[in-house]
């Protein structure tokens, strides 16, 4: 039953890792919480539903077009919301609200295109599981947890062994100078985006289809979570993402064990604030020093 | 050119309405006060008090952000013990309405002096974020103790308060008058607050943390304060809105009552009282005006907080003003006396 | 040295950050009623002792005393309170807010009046609000700025922002005023004015005490200097001394990329 549950959440902790990333490659460039990351994640599952269902494109193109068009949305929202306010000098806080009316604009669209009722999502796997030291692991979970780790490795690839990912580094690093050595940032961020919608888009498929269930306001709670995985793993860190997604996904898992199912939310915001109040840099972070 | 202009045209409304500030206080309190007599429709009518409602919300939202500058994006959470505790205590214990709002008040002023307590650690975005949290973790809260909230069920036949046995209702206007008797007083309370040491130091903290810990001001002790005020605040708009509409449950105070609040104070303009009027008059009476508008109102809130930020940050009615500092009598009469020796 | 006389005394500080020692050391004087400098190349450590005297940071070793009481290991609004208040590098008053409001914050610690009686407006709230208000213009009107006292600080040109800063540390009350490179970012013409502004602050019986990489800007105005370079002392003395002496000439045209800056 305790092992059960531990493999629960491995899957569904890969699945929140994936969200997180995108926190995380967001939060890394731009120092920004991208709170419009949850409804990008949504949006993904909802237009694979699309794709799939609707248009019966089959599973394989409708989950790489919704990730191609779930990445394009993410350019969209940096290139019509926050380029503006980074050319114009804005505080911080001004990108947060906007990142928030951004998630208030893309769930409600949802809502009024798609309806706002939970509707059936396919499940790609079959029921079928393996038995393994006396619980059960379903192919679902096997394939979460395999095809998580194939995007992470593919983005971990992209950003310490690819020029573009060396210039995300550098971004990340120092804009300033980055931009004076030639590079052009407000495209790395674009990338940045790019990358953070594709893997909320494959997020968003992989656990629709674990609990085969899908609604406008998902992307509420599932990126609350999974920006509580990135900033317990520290965020800006790519490890640390994943470390955090897979421990919110375990602690997720033990509440419905130990306190019900009630309780599966409660867990993540009591980590998120603890986590903030007593290591606000996470796991992996590192701490600065007062400037005057 | 065009920023100067659009300046100039700002300004001299006001100082128009500073010339006839008189004049305009007369109309004004002769339109409220006649207003319900006026307009007789009660659909109408509920609207205004609803509207009524978010002006004190956000006038709570705006003391925190407004002036202090600290972001909640969970206070409808503090809206919702005002709510719920007002109305547990008439409906289950049958008191009276004024003792439970001020109990819901109270409880609201505990709860947020422990959300204050953050922001010893923690700032800007992580603080918002906290905040968000917290707003969940209510509801939650609300959900789950079935045996004292009802669960998802809610609180149904919530009591209208009564003054000397007198019911307060939409129809005899009652509650029209409460809620404005209740605004005039926390827009006196917020303009005596900000024109005193308190206002400015929650100011001063907005505008840079570390200079102003260097004037010595306790900056986690005011943030506590801001916290406190506004969550009373709110626990009271609260209060009263759950006897307006008299039905409550955990979803009345979700996520998007939070952002509500937030883009009202956003669109008016941060730091200011009547950017909150006019922000909840605009954003509250807009959606009714027809169905589709109804049917797009959420996205017309995200709509405001992303144009807001990019073109006006400041809010509709937020602007720098143009007339000179108020000095007291005493002291502009001391000021003429050093003048003349 | 007269012990009455003495304001400031600080004695053998350290500042590390990890490693890297900041400020190792350091030790001067300050008398009532003096100008005191404290120069050295960027990044000498001049600015982390400003923040060890105003407790943004602990030292690691020495003492700091004030008026005779060590006040190395109090928080900042103690520190304040007690009488030391500061100017910062990067100019930081409160942009949003009106010239005589960012003195009146400066005021805060004089102002005694409960929360409730601001509340309801009681008399003496209103008697003292009167009274910090009117001190709040005094102060502009000595440092110049009484006509801009409706204006929002960010509106003041750069020479005035400096000023109201400093106003806004007088209005502390304070007993030493910590000035951090006024003259950065001024050209010579402006930083010989402030210079004379704070001749004229001497005169009025203030005490102050400032950081400087620009020596050729503290030389007419110093009563003593202090030099430091790489965290450590290098020499202390009487402006005409410091002009003379090898090590300091030594730092600023020799040993010192910075120099070149100058």
């Amino acid at each position: 039953m305790l092992l059960q549950q531990i493999f629960n959440g491995l899957a569904l902790g890969m699945g929140y890792a994936l969200i997180a990333v995108g926190y995380s490659l967001v939060f890394g460039i731009l120092r920004l919480v991208n709170f419009s990351h949850g409804s990008v994640y949504a949006f993904g599952a909802e237009i694979a539903m699309v794709f799939i269902v609707s248009m019966r494109l089959g599973i394989i193109p409708g989950i790489l077009l919704s990730m191609l068009f779930t990445g394009i949305l993410g350019i969209l929202i940096d290139k019509a919301a926050l380029e503006p306010l980074r050319k114009k000098g804005s505080p911080p806080i001004a990108s947060l609200i906007t990142t928030i009316g951004i998630s208030n604009i893309v769930t409600n669209l949802l809502i009024i295109f798609l309806g706002s009722e939970k509707r059936n999502f396919p499940n790609f796997f079959g029921h079928s599981g393996i038995h393994l030291l006396g619980g059960t692991v379903s192919m679902t979970q096997i394939m979460m947890c395999v095809i998580s780790v194939i995007l992470m490795l593919i983005l971990v690839f992209i950003v310490f062994r690819t020029k573009i990912g060396l210039a995300m580094r550098a971004s990340q690093q120092n804009a300033k100078a980055a931009r004076m050595m030639g590079i052009d940032v407000n495209f790395v961020i674009r990338f940045t985006f790019f990358l953070a919608g594709v893997s909320a888009a494959l997020a968003g498929v992989l656990i629709a289809g674990y609990y085969e269930i899908v609604y406008p306001n998902m992307g509420f709670m599932a990126g609350l979570k999974a920006f509580s995985a990135a900033v317990l793993g520290g965020i800006g860190s790519l490890p640390g993402a994943i470390l955090g997604g897979l421990i919110i996904g375990n602690a997720e898992s033990m509440a419905v064990m130990f306190l019900g199912s009630t309780y599966r939310d409660s867990v993540a915001f009591i980590i998120l604030i603890l986590v903030l109040i007593l290591r606000p840099n996470g796991l992996f972070g590192r701490k600065g020093i007062t400037k005057v | 050119m065009d920023k100067t202009g659009k300046k100039w045209k700002l300004s001299s409304f006001e100082s128009f309405a500073w010339r006839n500030a008189k004049l305009l206080w007369i109309i004004l309190t002769v339109f409220l006060l006649m207003l319900p007599f006026v307009f007789r429709n009660p659909y109408f009518l509920t609207v205004v008090a609803k509207i009524g409602c978010y002006i004190i919300l956000g006038l709570g939202l705006n003391l925190l952000t407004g002036y202090t500058g600290l972001v909640s994006l969970g206070h409808a959470g503090f809206v919702a013990i005002g709510a719920y505790t007002a109305s547990l205590l008439s409906v289950k214990a049958g008191c009276p309405f004024f003792p439970s709002m001020l109990a819901g008040m109270l409880a609201a002023a505990l709860i947020g002096a422990l959300m204050g307590l953050p922001t010893l650690r923690v700032t800007g975005t992580y603080l918002s974020i906290i905040t968000l949290g917290f707003g969940e973790i209510v509801k939650m809260v609300l959900m789950n103790w079935q045996s004292v909230t009802n669960g998802t069920l809610g609180v149904k036949n919530i009591p209208k308060p009564q003054i000397f046995g007198w019911k307060l209702t939409t129809a005899n206007h009652g509650m029209y008058f409460l809620i404005l008797f209740m605004i005039v007083l926390i827009s006196l309370f917020c303009r005596s607050l900000m024109r005193s040491k308190t206002g400015r130091a929650l100011r001063a903290i907005r505008e840079d943390e570390m200079a102003s810990t260097m004037m010595g001001i306790p900056v986690t002790a005011y943030k506590i304060l801001a916290f406190v005020l506004s969550a009373v605040i709110c626990a009271l708009g609260g209060a009263l809105y759950a006897s307006l509409i008299g039905y409550i449950d955990p979803n009345t105070f979700n996520f998007d009552v939070s952002t509500l609040i937030l883009s009202i104070v956003i669109l008016g303009g941060m730091g200011t009282l009547r950017g909150i009027y006019v922000g909840a008059i605009v954003l509250i009476a807009f959606p009714e005006l027809s169905r589709s508008l109804m049917k797009y109102r959420f996205v017309l809130y995200g709509a405001i907080l992303v144009l807001m930020m990019r073109f006006r940050p400041s809010g509709i009615l937020g602007w720098r003003s143009s007339l000179p500092y108020r000095l007291s009598g005493n002291v502009k009469k001391k000021l003429r006396k050093e003048a003349d020796a | 040295m007269d012990r009455e006389d003495l304001l400031l005394e600080v004695e053998e500080i350290t500042k590390r950050f990890g490693g890297i020692v900041a400020v190792e050391n350091v030790s001067f004087r300050v008398k009532r009623g003096e100008v005191v400098s404290i120069i050295g190349p960027n990044g000498a450590g001049k600015t982390t002792v400003f923040n060890m005297l105003t407790g943004v940071y602990k030292t690691d070793h020495g003492r700091i005393l004030f008026e005779g009481k060590e006040i190395q290991r109090r928080e900042p609004g103690e520190i304040v309170k007690r009488g030391i208040s500061r100017t910062f590098q990067n100019i930081r008053l409160f942009p949003d807010m009106r010239v005589i409001e960012n003195v009146l914050v400066g005021a805060h610690i004089k102002t005694g009046y409960s929360f409730l009686s601001s509340i309801f407006r009681s008399r003496a709230f209103r008697e003292e609000e009167d009274a910090i208000t009117l001190r709040a213009l005094k102060i502009l009107k000595e440092v110049g700025l009484y006509e801009r006292r409706d204006d929002y600080a960010s509106n003041l040109p750069y020479g005035d922002q400096r000023k109201l800063e400093i106003a806004r540390a007088i209005a502390t009350g304070a007993k030493l005023i910590l000035l951090d490179e006024p003259a950065a970012g001024m050209n010579p013409q402006e930083s010989s004015e402030l210079m004379e502004f704070i001749r004229l602050l001497k005169g009025r019986g203030y005490t102050v005490l400032m950081i400087e990489h620009d020596m050729s800007v503290v030389m007419k105005i110093s009563d003593r200097i202090y030099v430091i370079d790489h965290g450590k002392p290098i020499a202390e003395g009487l402006p005409e001394e410091i002009a003379r002496n090898q090590r300091v000439i030594n730092v600023y045209l020799g040993g010192s990329q910075n120099a070149v800056e100058n």
